[in-house]
C-alpha cells in the first residue's frame, strides 16, 4: 500500500484516492503531421519501464483532482519526491 | 533420459525410489551456442525444447537468473483456456490449448492438465452482449464454446450465488469445457527435462548482465561466467524485458506491473471448474490439493518488487465472497505477487528487433501460463527461420506503429 505526499492538498493519503497516468515528462510532438508512422508510434506506446527510479504522473482523483508527479523506486517502491506538474525532479535525471 | 512408467515406478518402489536419475544434468556453460535462450520460465524452456526437437537445433542454453520456473511460472492461476475474441489471438491459444492436450504424453511428464471447463460470468447486459458476441467469434475459428444461464451455471458450480439481489447479480456466462488448469512447476520441469534430453543446456542462477551487441547485431550474453557467444539470442523475460531491451539499447511498449494472487488452507472438493469474473474482477479455482487458487487484478501502478498493495486483494476477495458467500469463512494461506508485462492492447509482442538476430517473446502480461507451449512453438519457429511463423506475424512490434493492435482488454473474457 502506497502513502502518497499530494504536493496541493500537502498532505499524506492513501493510494486508493489517487490513479495512475504512467510515465510522466512525455512531450506531445511539436509538429505531429510531420512525425513518421514509427516515430509517432514511439510516442504513443513506446516506455522507459525501468527498474530502478521512475518519475510517473498521479492523479488525485478523488482528493483534489490535480495531476502531479511521483519519484518512485521501482524495487522498493519507495516514493522519493513528488512535485507539481511541468516541474523537474531532483532525485532523478530524467533526460535521455 | 529415463522413461517415466508405471513399470519403472515400480522397479523404483523396491529401492524405496532412491535412484531416480536426475532430471536435467547441471552444467558449466560452453563458450559458443547456436542459440542462446535468456529465461528459464515455461516459454524459455518451451522455446528450447520445441528449438530442439521441431528444428533439430540441439547446441542451445537457456540461462536463467534463478531457479527453473521461479518467476511467473510459479506464480500465476495456472488457468488455460483459448476463447480469445480477436482471429489472430484465437488461433494463436488455440494452437496452445492443442498441444496442452497431448503435452503429458509428448513430455513423458504429467503436467497434470485438467480440463475441468472455464466459466466467464457476465453481469450486466453489456457484458452478456459482449459474452455472446465472443462465443460466437469463438465458434467460427472453431473453439468450444457456448452462453450458459444462470441456473445452468448453477448446475455447474453448486455453490455460486445466482440470486438477482446482489450487487452484481450474475446473468449468464460463457462456458468453455476444454479450459482447465495445469500444474504450473511440472509444466517447467518437463519442458526443462524434455530438451535436457535432447541436449540442450540449463543454466541456473546465472543473471545476463549484459547483451554483447556488435554493429547492431548480437554476438551473446555476458554473465558470472563471463561472456558466451551466440549465434541468435531469444529473450524471453516476462516482467524484466524492458530491462533487456535497455541493455540492447532500444524501448518496448512495456510496463511491467505487480499482480497478486492468493491461496486458503486446503478444504475439501467444493469447485470443480474455473470461475473467472471481468466485471467485479476475481477468479478461482480449486487445486488438486484441495486449496482455493484465487487470482486478483493487476495493480495500476508500475513496479518490479514482486509485490502488489493489499487494496487490490481486499477488492478480488469482496468478489469472491460475493460469489462464492460459503468462502466467506475460508482461510487464506499464502499470498504473493510477480512482475507481469503489460502491453497497451494485452497482446504479446513475439519477434524480430531492432538488433540483428536478437528475438524478443514477452508482452504477456497477467495470461501468459495459458499460453505455454504454443508460445514455445511459434517462437521456437520465428528463431530458428528468422522470420516470425504465420501466427506470431500479427504479434510484431511494427504493430505499434501500424496501428493494427490487437485489442484483447476486456474482450477475453477477463483481464486474464
Amino acid at each position: 500500500m502506497l502513502s502518497i505526499y499530494c504536493p496541493y492538498c500537502n498532505e499524506m493519503r492513501d493510494e486508493e484516492e489517487f490513479s495512475y497516468s504512467g510515465e510522466a515528462h512525455i512531450k506531445r510532438p511539436e509538429k505531429p503531421l510531420e512525425l513518421t508512422d514509427e516515430q509517432w508510434g514511439q510516442y504513443l506506446f513506446f516506455r522507459k519501464n525501468p527498474s530502478t527510479l521512475h518519475a510517473e504522473m498521479w492523479n488525485h482523483s478523488s482528493g483534489c483532482r490535480q495531476y502531479f508527479n511521483v519519484v518512485r523506486d521501482m524495487q522498493s517502491y519507495k516514493i522519493t519526491e513528488t512535485y507539481p506538474i511541468a516541474q523537474f525532479p531532483e532525485s532523478l535525471d530524467i533526460s535521455e | 533420459m529415463e522413461n517415466y512408467s508405471i513399470f519403472k515406478l515400480m522397479k523404483h518402489s523396491l529401492s524405496y525410489h532412491e535412484n531416480w536419475k536426475r532430471v536435467w544434468r547441471s552444467v558449466v556453460p560452453k563458450k559458443n551456442y547456436d542459440v542462446i535462450v535468456v529465461g528459464g520460465g515455461g516459454h524459455g524452456l518451451a522455446t528450447a525444447y520445441y528449438l530442439a526437437k521441431t528444428h533439430g537445433i540441439k547446441n542451445v542454453a537457456v540461462i536463467e537468473k534463478g531457479f527453473l520456473g521461479g518467476g511467473n511460472t510459479a506464480r500465476n492461476t495456472t488457468i488455460i483456456r483459448s476463447n480469445y475474441l480477436w482471429d489472430e489471438a484465437a488461433q494463436l491459444y488455440e494452437l496452445s490449448l492443442k498441444l496442452w492436450e497431448g503435452l503429458s504424453k509428448e513430455l513423458n511428464y504429467n503436467v497434470m492438465f485438467s480440463q475441468r471447463g472455464v466459466l466467464n460470468l457476465g453481469h450486466t447486459l453489456q457484458d452478456m452482449r459482449d459474452i455472446e458476441r465472443r462465443v460466437n467469434a469463438n465458434r467460427l475459428n472453431g473453439i468450444d464454446g457456448h452462453v450458459v444461464s444462470p441456473k445452468e451455471i448453477k448446475k455447474i458450480a453448486p455453490l455460486i450465488n445466482i440470486s438477482q439481489d446482489i450487487r452484481y447479480p450474475i446473468l449468464g456466462a460463457s462456458w468453455q469445457p476444454r479450459g482447465g488448469t495445469a500444474r504450473h512447476d511440472a509444466v517447467a520441469w518437463g519442458y526443462a527435462r524434455a530438451a535436457d534430453a535432447l541436449g540442450v543446456d540449463i543454466i541456473q542462477h546465472t543473471p545476463v548482465t549484459a547483451l554483447n551487441c556488435e554493429n547492431g547485431k548480437v554476438k551473446g550474453v555476458e554473465t558470472k561466467y563471463g561472456s558466451i557467444g551466440a549465434d541468435r539470442v531469444a529473450c524471453v523475460v516476462a516482467g524484466n524485458s524492458g530491462v533487456l531491451a535497455s541493455m540492447a539499447g532500444f524501448k518496448l511498449p512495456i510496463e511491467s506491473r505487480p499482480l497478486q494472487a492468493l491461496v486458503s488452507e486446503p478444504v475439501k472438493p467444493c469447485l470443480n471448474t474455473v470461475v473467472m469474473s471481468n466485471a467485479v474482477h476475481g477468479y478461482v479455482s480449486q487445486s488438486n490439493k484441495g486449496d482455493l487458487v484465487i487470482g486478483a487484478g493487476v495493480d495500476s501502478y508500475n513496479g518490479y518488487g514482486q509485490r502488489g498493495s493489499f487494496c487490490i486483494i481486499e477488492h478480488t476477495l469482496q468478489a469472491i465472497c460475493e460469489l462464492f458467500p460459503s468462502f466467506s469463512r475460508v482461510q487464506m494461506n499464502r499470498q504473493w505477487g510477480g512482475v507481469v508485462d503489460t502491453t497497451p492492447d494485452a497482446c504479446p509482442i513475439i519477434g524480430l528487433t531492432p538488433v540483428e538476430n536478437l528475438y524478443f517473446n514477452c508482452g504477456w502480461g497477467t495470461g501468459g501460463f495459458k499460453a505455454t507451449p504454443g508460445s514455445g512453438y511459434v517462437f521456437a519457429d520465428t528463431v530458428a527461420n528468422g522470420t516470425p511463423h504465420t501466427l506470431a506475424k500479427p504479434f510484431s512490434i511494427e504493430r505499434f506503429y501500424s496501428g493494427a493492435l490487437i485489442d484483447e482488454h476486456g474482450a477475453a473474457g477477463v483481464a486474464h
